[in-house]
């Protein structure tokens, strides 16, 4: 068999070239590698070269002809122990890679989607709601804690009860944690599993994932999630995507954590809500939670989930302090909202340091006579949609409350959610109260101004309710 | 201001092996021996090699007649690389790479036919036709990709090596890096934590001369790559990447320098690449005449064939082993066009392991 040298795509865009120039004549014998011809493609002249070795037998479309199709054969070679003379142009030879036969099969293929398409709607269907809170029987033992130590118990827990489970971040171990979040984890599990790293968040973030994708449970620590734009690429295009395009086979059961959001007075750079750059990510969980107990059972869940999850703290409620159920196996569902307080008017959603406002605002409301249903998200991604949705159905008014940018943020999403899918229950449109649309700015007075106020949340909630 | 060093091209009177000096007072690394191959040995490294050739050749064709898409980025002329160093790994060893993959997909033992039917997107490919020529995967095969990103793999690598000792299974995570990627600071990131902490990580930097259209002088101040460690106290050598038992000598000391805990190598591998970057890149950047220079006097193919010759094989031997290669990837190929696509359910699959909530 001689070697058909067809016209090549040369660029992911390419359909058609011009011959522009031969480089060798019939009866050349040519070595592999060897240039055969210049073709100009819709980007950039490119050469032909031979995979093969062997004398040029027939050239069948001539220099400088224009519009020549993919596929279409341009010359014939003759292998080494091959007659080049004796070497027949095919007839009809242009185009071997024939229009018809593509088309009949890309319409094959287009019907082939269509059914599918009924298939491709069952992602839709909810799953059935998995998981519920723990019960906490009356007269459960509470024990109040700050959010700080209930992320270190939860941190200290799972790594009793799992080896592979480590923590790795700038300051964890020797110094205790910027935060001191990780006080005392060093002591109890030594240098091995307790891992100060130089301030390389790129690196280690990478290291970290890779550590997962060989078997480890990572827990990475970032001083604040500011410092972690050095290490996004790692948390989205390596941890979150990998599953998917590996058909399932390389699995990342890593937590990103560390504060998240306005902290008090650090400026911009320092004072940013990543939580809806996360959550836009498809491969990611993602927990943002308010309250100690919550802090403990979703951190808990985080390092024993099989998917990569980004945990969101918030440094000014680090040093809260809230009651948390005195129970061995404090574990949380993932993509469980809860509501914080019953109330019938209006329905104040909201996650991480916003549900402090929005429940400040809640009882501010209830002095004048509103009774506002509070919703903390607690995971917003899987967000739990129905159960915004409930609360819309039985409020049919909704304020959403975010320590963080309006634009493409958590409270967007919120709404677009309520419009989709809870237009009919809705008595007046959805709301947002946020930070303004700024940098954050360093001025007491200023920054003050651009924080999501309790003040506001009432103004909004008035508002919908039509009591303004 | 100071001459720059010459540029490192793998010519012909080039050495053979360097070492550099990293750690002053300490032992050095000494120069390994080029590996005494047995007629068999040679046989096989010879046929992988050519494996790998006729793959990329043929996944240039399906390219060319648009059956592969988006990127595409060959290995040819670079085979002895992985070839020989996958020859000195162990079982448990692991190998993380960037997009230029397939070469180390077929060294790990991967069949031809499921990484050809991800080059063409189907269901059978191996990442499920969902991650195409530069994300894939075989965690059966100990091969952790296949990364987009330059230089994405290198603290990968250095993490799966921190797994490697944490959990105490003895092996080493070769990880296979560009020119061009050794400029991105992750690497050092990563070089400083795995002498720190003493990891077994075997770097290989694959000096293919070129990032994309930048040649390494153009973009290193210091070119002479295997002294990139040096700061960190990593030894390093530069081995000639177009022979392969060179490779496999050096494989040979690298991995026993890392596996008995001595913490991380860096090898600088001279090799180059035929093709352009990708299947369109357009070349300008360097002269034909060189390109055809490496072509014809530095082929590690043919140079071990050569080989194979003098030590008594003779051309009909060879003729079998190639006409048998070229069926395995010819049946690779038809299979990697006939096999359907993924069904459309698969783009909502893998996104997440666990199920959570509502
Ligand atoms: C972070 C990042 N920047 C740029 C690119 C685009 N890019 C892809 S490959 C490449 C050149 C890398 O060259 P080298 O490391 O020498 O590897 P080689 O391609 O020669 O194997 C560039 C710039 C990318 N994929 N990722
Ligand atoms: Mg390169």
């Amino acid at each position: 068999m001689p070697i058909e040298i067809k016209l090549p795509a040369m660029s992911p865009t390419m359909e058609e070239g011009t011959v522009a120039k031969w480089l060798v004549e019939e009866g050349d014998q040519v070595e592999p590698g060897a240039l055969l011809a210049e073709i100009e493609t819709d980007k950039a002249t490119m050469e032909l070269e031979a995979d093969e070795g062997g004398t040029v037998a027939k050239i069948l479309v001539e220099a400088g002809t224009e519009d020549v199709k993919v596929g279409t054969l341009i010359a014939i070679i003759a292998r080494e122990d091959e007659d080049a003379d004796a070497v027949e142009a095919p007839s009809g030879t242009s185009d071997d890679a024939s229009p018809e036969e593509d088309n009949e099969a890309s319409d094959e293929e287009t019907s082939a989607a269509t059914a599918d398409a009924e298939t491709v709607k069952a992602k839709d269907e909810e799953p059935a709601s998995l998981a519920v809170d723990p019960e906490v029987p009356e007269g459960t033992e509470m024990k109040r804690q700050s959010v700080r130590e209930a992320l270190r118990d939860a941190m200290a827990e799972e790594m009793r009860a799992d080896d592979t489970v480590f923590v790795m971040g700038e300051e964890v171990a020797e110094y205790q944690g910027a935060y001191k979040v990780t006080q005392g984890l060093l002591e109890e599990f030594g240098g091995k599993r307790v891992i100060d790293t130089p301030i390389t968040e790129y690196g280690f973030a990478g290291v970290g994932t890779g550590a997962a994708m060989g078997g480890l449970k990572p827990i990475v620590e970032f001083m604040t999630f500011n410092f972690a734009m050095q290490a996004i690429d790692h948390i989205i295009n390596s941890a979150a995507k990998t599953n998917y395009m590996s058909g399932g086979q390389m699995r990342c059961p890593i937590v990103f954590r560390g504060p998240n959001g306005a902290a008090s007075r650090v400026g911009a750079q320092h004072s940013q809500n990543y939580a809806a750059w996360y959550a836009s990510v498809p491969g990611l969980v993602v927990i943002c939670p308010y309250d100690a107990a919550d802090a403990k059972g979703l951190l808990r869940a985080a390092i024993q989930s099989p998917d990569p999850v980004v945990f969101l703290e918030n440094e000014l409620l680090y040093g809260q302090s809230f009651d948390v159920p005195a129970v061995d196996d404090w574990v949380l569902p993932i993509g469980k909202a809860r509501v914080m307080r019953e109330g019938s008017d209006v329905s104040l959603v909201s996650y991480s340091i916003g549900v402090g406002v929005a429940l400040d605002a809640a009882a501010k409301l209830a002095d004048e006579g509103i009774e506002a249903e509070v919703i903390d998200l607690r995971t917003l991604r899987p967000l739990d949609r129905k159960a915004v949705l409930k609360s819309l159905k039985k409020t049919n008014r909704m304020v959403v409350v975010e320590e963080g940018w309006p634009t493409c943020s958590i409270s967007a999403e919120i709404q677009a959610l309520c419009m989709e899918e809870g237009f009919d229950d809705l008595d007046a449109p959805v709301l947002r109260v946020t930070n303004e649309d700024v940098p954050l700015p360093y001025a007491e007075n200023l920054e003050k101004a651009a924080l999501v106020k309790v003040a506001d949340v009432v103004k909004a909630a008035k508002r919908v309710c039509y009591k303004d | 201001m100071a001459a720059k060093k010459a540029a490192a091209t793998p010519e012909k009177d080039a050495p053979r092996v360097r070492v550099s000096d990293a750690r002053p007072g300490l032992d050095p690394i000494s120069a390994p021996d080029r590996y005494e191959a047995s007629r068999e040995e040679l046989t096989e490294f010879y046929r992988q090699m050519l494996t790998i050739r006729r793959f990329e050749e043929k996944a240039g064709q399906m390219y060319g007649m648009g059956l592969i898409g988006g990127f595409c980025h060959l290995y040819i002329g670079q085979e002895a690389v992985v070839v020989g160093l996958q020859a000195a790994a162990k079982e448990q060893d692991s190998v993380i790479t960037g997009y230029r993959d397939h070469g180390h997909m077929l060294a790990c033992g991967i069949p031809p036919k499921v990484v050809m039917a991800e080059l063409t997107g189907r269901a059978a490919g191996i990442s499920k036709g969902k991650g195409g020529s530069m994300h894939m995967f075989s965690v059966e095969h100990g091969f952790y990709g296949g990364h987009g990103i330059v230089a994405a793999q290198v603290p990968l690598g250095t993490g799966l090596g921190f797994a490697h000792k944490y959990k105490e299974d003895n092996g080493v995570c070769v990880t296979f890096f560009g020119d061009g990627a050794a400029n991105q600071g992750q690497v050092y990131e990563s070089f400083n934590m795995a002498e720190l902490w003493k990891l077994p990580v075997l770097y290989v930097i694959e000096n293919n001369q070129y990032a994309m259209g930048t040649s390494v002088n153009r973009a290193s101040a210091e070119n002479e790559l295997f002294r990139r460690g040096e700061s960190f106290r990593i030894e390093g050598m530069q081995v000639n990447g177009m022979d392969v038992l060179d490779v496999r000598g050096a494989g040979d000391a690298a991995f026993e320098w890392v596996r008995s805990g001595k913490g991380p190598l860096l090898i600088e591998m001279m090799t180059y690449r035929y093709r352009g970057h990708s299947m369109s890149d357009p070349a300008k950047y360097r002269s034909r005449d060189e390109v055809t220079d490496v072509r014809t006097k530095r082929d590690p193919i043919e140079a071990a064939k050569q080989l194979l010759l003098e030590m008594g094989e003779n051309e009909d031997g060879l003729k079998e082993i190639e006409k048998g290669i070229r069926a395995e990837i010819n049946e690779a190929a038809d299979f990697a066009e006939q096999t359907p696509e993924p069904e459309l359910k698969e783009l909502y699959t893998d996104v997440l392991v666990g199920t959570y909530g509502s």
